[in-house]
């Protein structure tokens, strides 16, 4: 189903230099719930003409322990993934979120760490959220995906990624060079779909209004797969979804990509009809 | 300062219930972002001034001392008088003596959020002196015996159909037949019944939304006008402002007042900007006999040199709070403190202490809307998370969840039990997932499965599936 532009091809064999090498950085949901998001964040960095690697010593970026006030622990686990993934000339995650935890929260957790900060900085500012990478530094300018049948697709802008890392038209341009989908917007996709992390736990019932107010929205657009670029933001949307009972199929973007779509999506129609 | 953020998960819980409410708060989401985003975009080098605005502020707060002593010999050299206020205690007994000195029976005010920070009003009133709120929305929630719910519009969470029956219940004196429909007639009825009091007043308590070093001025920003004839037509005017409202140049203040309403209310500027500078001069043809500062500390000089100093850059136009979906969520009482909001998580622990105020910067997803909306771009989850870092230190934190995250560090820490741990755990997840891989209850994830299923995992983690197929591979 998937394959590369032929313009494409001439950019990548252009370039004298050897393929850049790419530490990808799997993120913790990813991991856990949906290998699926790994394979096909692997397979759209290779037609992009990148050499992937996989460091097995990574676990989670540290965001949790980041933002529950556990500094120390959010520094050591800073420190691991910075030695892991130094040696790649690039370091690309399926989420703006760890992206940008790495990128804009590394270099201020070890600002004060004369051995860290510039190890810090350097891993920071080669790392990128995958539909960023994918365009502002490969200049892939589409994929040749085809959808079997007429879809209407409505894209969710994840918080960290818009704003800490200005996706916001990235994955829409790639979005739209796949054949039988529509790209319809719902009223505001730049809220905040009430996930927020530990939030959602320990606020339940605030999370619980933030993210019915999203499904209606989602909802009211009729598109038939919602997206977005966070496992975070996509459990806890499908996770509403399922439970009002709609049948608005959820994927992470590169799962459509990439022309993955084998397994059942997060949510909607296709484990409906199973 | 009286905070109740212990009691944040009941108080959103009731906000969550109250449809009223809730109704009430939708104008809060498709109002102010609408026309905020409407004001900037029509404004080319709004971001321009931002960058501005920013610097103006952080120079002034490096140099605190120097701007407050310049500001304090003009307002004398004007004719007014500067007083110091350590904390909230010395602001109210300042404010009671300069009302008594003068027999007052009566006092009006302008709007001021610093005057709820320090309870003024209960002060005065406990010491027999009548205070009249002249702002609408004040107006409103001082005859309901409410607090502000927002910093800008504090009666935002009420409908009209509240606001006539309770003009009809405190007006008894007018007409019952008379017509109450619309905001216009509602308006009409507060100004006829305020005129009066303008002129029963005494004294005329306003804050100050910034001074002006170089002039020693005060500076109020309204909508309503309110506030002019608050400090114009009584003999004495007090304005309450806290040290941090201080601007060096009247240029200065041009540049930040180009934000201010466009980031509060979408407008270009508010209505009316009044600039104080003294008590009437001889060739006035009105003004006030007497003018008094009273400049508030209240534990903000002790963020000086800190990380939180950036708090104090803070102009108060709401911003946040109006692009925040925590507030959509619950409203400005929820938070049980007088700064709601983005804003009021930052600033409540500075002047009450994290202890009390533990709730309120965790009630944030850290969306940071706040964030990108704020004029003066403090950066809101940054501080949020450091008052978190605080809570931590000092172990404020529920057990359960301190002890949650230190597991579940400890784990990423040690890639190999981090993988064992997955292992299982995405093994389990799945098989109760079953056939139609959702989870609709799990016990010890009841905040998450109380609102929403669970998508189940695949089986495998990642980790697991990608090292077997390069394993296939090689072989």
């Amino acid at each position: 189903m998937f394959r590369r532009l032929a313009g494409e091809e001439a950019i990548f064999q252009d370039s004298n230099s050897t393929p850049p090498t790419v530490g990808l950085f799997v993120t913790c949901l990813v991991d856990l719930f949906r290998p699926a998001v790994g394979f096909a964040s692997i397979k759209l960095l290779e037609e992009a003409g990148c050499q992937i690697e996989v460091p097995d010593t990574q676990t989670c970026c540290g965001q949790p322990a980041f933002n529950a006030g556990h500094r120390e622990e959010a520094v050591t686990i800073a420190r691991q993934v910075i030695a892991a993934f130094e040696p790649f000339d690039y370091v690309v995650a399926p989420s703006g979120s760890c992206a940008a935890t790495i990128r804009r929260h590394y270099p201020e957790l070890l600002a004060d760490d004369p051995k860290w900060s510039s190890r810090a900085e350097a891993v920071a500012s080669k790392t990128y959220e995958l539909t960023s990478f994918l365009t502002d530094v490969r200049s892939l300018a589409g994929v040749k995906v085809e959808l079997p049948e007429k879809t209407i697709a409505i894209y969710h802008d994840s918080c960290s990624g818009l704003r800490e890392l200005g996706v916001k038209t990235q994955p829409r341009s790639l979005l739209g060079t796949i054949e039988n989908l529509e790209l319809k917007e719902m009223e505001e996709p730049e809220v905040c779909c009430g996930f927020g992390g530990t939030f959602c736990t320990k606020y339940p019932a605030i999370s619980e209004v933030i993210v019915s107010a999203k499904t209606k929205d989602i909802d009211a657009t009729g598109a038939d797969l919602l997206l977005a670029g966070d496992m975070g933001c996509l459990m806890n949307m499908a996770g509403r979804l399922r439970r009002e009972g709609r049948r608005t199929e959820v994927r992470h973007v590169v799962e459509i990509l990439s022309g993955m779509t084998e397994a059942p999506p997060i949510a909607g129609r296709q484990e409906d009809q199973s | 300062m009286k905070v109740q953020s212990a009691d944040f998960i009941n108080r959103s819980a009731k906000a969550i219930g109250d449809e009223q409410l809730q109704r009430a708060l939708g104008n809060v989401r498709k109002g102010f972002i609408g026309k905020r985003a409407k004001a900037a975009a029509a404004l080319p080098e709004f971001e321009a001034i931002r960058d501005e605005a920013v610097g103006i502020k952080n120079h002034v707060l490096n140099h605190l001392d120097v701007y407050l002593e310049r500001f304090e010999a003009n307002v004398k050299a004007a004719g007014g008088h500067v007083h110091w206020a350590r904390d909230d205690a010395e602001a109210r007994a300042i404010i009671l003596e300069l009302c008594r000195k003068e027999n007052a029976r009566t006092v009006t005010k302008g709007k001021s959020m610093l005057t709820e920070e320090i309870e003024l009003n209960a002060h005065l009133e406990a010491h027999g002196i009548e205070t009249v709120e002249t702002d609408l929305g004040e107006y409103i929630i001082q005859l309901r015996g409410e607090s502000p719910s927002h910093i800008i519009a504090p009666a935002v969470h009420l409908n009209r159909d509240q606001v006539e029956a309770d003009f009809r219940r405190v007006h008894s004196h007018l007409a019952e037949e008379r017509a109450l429909e619309t905001p216009e007639s509602l308006l009409g009825e507060a100004r006829e019944v305020l005129r009066r009091r303008y002129f029963d007043a005494d004294v005329g308590i306003t804050g100050a939304n910034f001074l002006v070093a170089e002039t020693g001025s005060s500076v109020i920003v309204t909508n309503e006008g309110n506030g002019d004839l608050t400090q114009t037509l009584p003999r004495v005017h007090i304005a309450l402002a806290s040290i941090e409202k201080i601007v060096p140049t009247m240029e200065d203040l041009s540049t930040i007042l180009r934000l201010l309403a466009r980031s509060a209310t979408g407008q270009e500027m508010s209505v009316y900007t009044t600039i104080s500078t003294g008590p009437r001069r001889a060739d006035d043809q009105d003004g006030p006999e007497e003018y008094h500062i009273v400049l508030l500390d209240n534990g903000r000089s002790a963020l000086l040199g800190t990380e939180f100093q950036e708090v104090l850059r803070c102009i108060r136009c709401g911003a946040c709070m109006n692009h925040c979906p925590v507030f959509h969520a619950v409203g400005g009482h929820a938070y049980g403190a007088v700064y709601p909001g983005p804003i009021g998580a930052v600033i409540t622990p500075a002047l009450a202490g994290i202890e009390k105020a533990g709730h309120l910067p965790n009630a944030s997803t850290f969306c940071g809307r706040c964030e990108s909306v704020c004029p003066m771009r403090i950066p809101l989850p940054k501080l949020m998370r450091r008052w978190r870092d605080k809570e931590y230190e000092k172990g404020l934190q529920p057990a359960t969840m301190r002890r949650g995250i230190s597991l579940w560090a400890f784990a990423a820490q040690h890639p190999r039990v981090y993988r064992f741990g997955t292992k299982y755990a995405a093994a389990l997840l799945s098989r109760l997932g079953g056939a139609r891989r959702r989870i609709a209850r799990l016990p010890f994830a009841s905040g998450w499965t109380g609102a929403r299923d669970l998508p189940a995992p695949e089986g495998q983690t990642f980790m697991q599936a990608y090292a077997a197929a390069k394993k296939a591979d090689r072989s």
